[in-house]
């Protein structure tokens, strides 16, 4: 139930991200067609889809992979659609990828460290001018990095090289470095594709508490079992376009949802 | 003695060269930047500083006489500063693209040594390059041990500073742009600035060396200059790099030769 109220809260507020009429060609190839939706505050919003729908193209034009052909993307109002990717996560985006992308040679615990923002010791000249600032922001990025190692199950291994970890702990490495940057909204691909069902609900429970403590999450997922236990509300793709949005439930039982997937067969 | 005073050049030499290969290390080793044209850059320092520190002489520019520590600060600037417009123009491009466009740069580098003779003094070179402790060129073991001593000095205060930063959080962003720049730059890091900036400091450091090699030996000319001392850089660096291959060394600038490969 508070659920419910906690939404109609956020409904009423600024999205964090909006899309309006993204469109993304690749040569003939229209990839998203004319897309638009809020991510409301605080809410965990699923974006389903089959394969080829747009999902990640629509991911990847939200984080500034790439740039939309037309139409606009604001975070928390702002208009970033024509804004680098790298700047986007200093505004409150963080984003993790469909295949983790760890640092492999580099530690756990620098991998996360890596992700903090505004740290003086990544200017040049910082690091001989101002060694006492420097070394002070290291050592609070240090201990955040090990609180959030602990948060994902990971701090025993603090100081192994990343290149050792399997599938799902890449997942949930990428979760504590993107939380290291403190973002409003963090968008995920994929999370629970090839995770075994241990790790899967390790990831699940770290997601809600997560956005418990106030961060909003949109997320791609083909496991539907988890789109129905995290998700508040769904958006479904097919074709690069959006074809209906809904609470987890109704969007199961869209007869456009279910012909989208099984391509008529039901 | 004689042998003692041999040693010590070629130590003043070895050590010359390791401060080159220390320059590539860090556009290399550590950020993954293949530079193929280093000896356009070791070039640049060695005429910047050659130009500033010479007497004046009525057949080409300058030189304007200026004091040795001088002409090596401005044989930095004028490297970094070429390094930094070199990779502006060309980080766009990944290894291969990159390797060509800077090889071409050294190729144009030692043409321009070679030719512009008002500038350069052309094939016939710029002698009469100030040297450190000139004055002890009469005892040959009292000049080399100088000589030593001042490039011992350099080349250590650059490894320390060089150390400090592959250890600095400006260290841990270059080593996440060379394993995985699509990652790096979703953590907020610019790619390019950050390249530039690698570049830019390696570059400086080639240029430096290539002025203490220009007032160690009094004399430079283009033929000094040519591509063979890029692939010699390279070997030392390979060679270094095998001797250190230990996977824990994280002490090791890189921990490892070369960048990944994308997944």
């Amino acid at each position: 139930m508070s659920d419910t109220t906690a939404q109609q809260r956020a409904e009423t507020r600024t999205p964090v991200l909006t899309a309006r009429n993204v469109v993304r060609r690749f040569g003939g190839l229209v990839a998203v067609n004319n897309v638009s939706f809020d991510v409301r505050p605080g809410e965990i919003l699923g974006l389903i889809g089959p394969n080829g729908a747009g999902k990640t193209t629509m991911f990847d034009l939200l984080a500034g992979s790439i740039l939309p052909t037309s139409g606009e993307i604001l975070l928390n109002g702002v208009l970033v659609s024509g804004e680098a990717a790298h700047r986007r996560i200093g505004r409150g985006l963080g984003r993790t990828f469909q295949i983790p992308r760890p640092l492999p040679n580099l530690t756990l615990i620098e991998n996360v460290m890596l992700a903090a923002q505004g740290q003086a010791g990544e200017r040049l000249l910082a690091n001989f001018l101002t060694p006492r600032r420097v070394a002070a922001e290291e050592r609070a990025a240090e201990t955040r990095a090990i609180e959030l190692l602990e948060l994902v199950t990971l701090a025993r291994l603090a100081h192994e090289p990343a290149r050792v970890l399997s599938g799902g702990q890449r997942k949930l490495l990428e979760l504590a470095r993107v939380m290291m940057a403190n973002p409003a909204i963090i968008l995920l691909d994929e999370p629970a594709a090839g995770v075994n069902a241990t790790l899967l609900e390790v990831i699940i429970d770290r997601i809600r508490d997560i956005n418990r403590s106030g961060i909003t999450f949109l997320l791609i997922e083909h496991n539907i079992d988890m789109v129905t236990r995290l998700c508040h509300r769904v958006l479904v793709m097919a074709s690069g376009q959006l074809l209906c949005e809904g609470s987890p439930d109704e969007v199961a039982r869209d007869p456009r949802v279910i012909e989208a997937y099984l391509g008529g067969a039901a | 003695m004689d042998l003692l005073g041999y040693g010590a050049f070629f130590l003043t030499t070895a050590l010359i060269f390791s401060l080159v290969t220390l320059g590539l290390n860090l556009q290399w080793g550590l950020t993954g930047l293949f530079n193929v044209g280093l000896a356009g850059f070791v070039a640049i320092g060695a005429y910047t500083s050659a130009l500033l520190t010479t007497p004046d002489d009525a057949a080409r520019l300058g030189g304007f006489g200026l004091p040795i520590l001088v002409g090596w600060l401005g044989a930095m600037v004028v490297g970094g500063v070429a390094a930094a417009i070199t990779g502006i123009a060309t980080l766009r491009l990944r290894s291969d693209y990159l390797a060509i466009t800077t090889f071409g740069v050294a190729v144009v580098v030692q043409l321009v040594a070679l030719n512009a003779q008002k500038l350069t003094g052309g094939p016939f070179g710029i002698g009469f390059i100030p040297r450190p402790f000139g004055g002890l060129a009469e005892t040959p073991l009292l000049f080399n041990l100088s000589n030593l001593a001042v490039v011992s000095v350099v080349t250590l205060i650059v490894y320390l500073a060089l150390e400090h930063l592959s250890r600095s959080p400006w260290g841990r962003v270059l080593k996440a742009l060379r394993e995985d720049e699509r990652a790096a730059i979703s953590l907020g890091k610019s790619a390019r600035f950050y390249r530039v900036q690698a570049f830019a400091v390696g570059g400086a450091i080639m240029a430096l060396a290539g002025a203490l090699q220009a007032h160690f030996t009094g004399f430079i000319a283009p033929d000094n200059y040519l591509p063979a001392l890029t692939f010699q850089v390279w070997v030392m660096l390979i060679v270094a790099r095998a001797a250190t291959s230990a996977p824990s060394s994280a002490a090791s600038w890189s921990g490892r030769f070369g960048p990944d490969r994308e997944p």
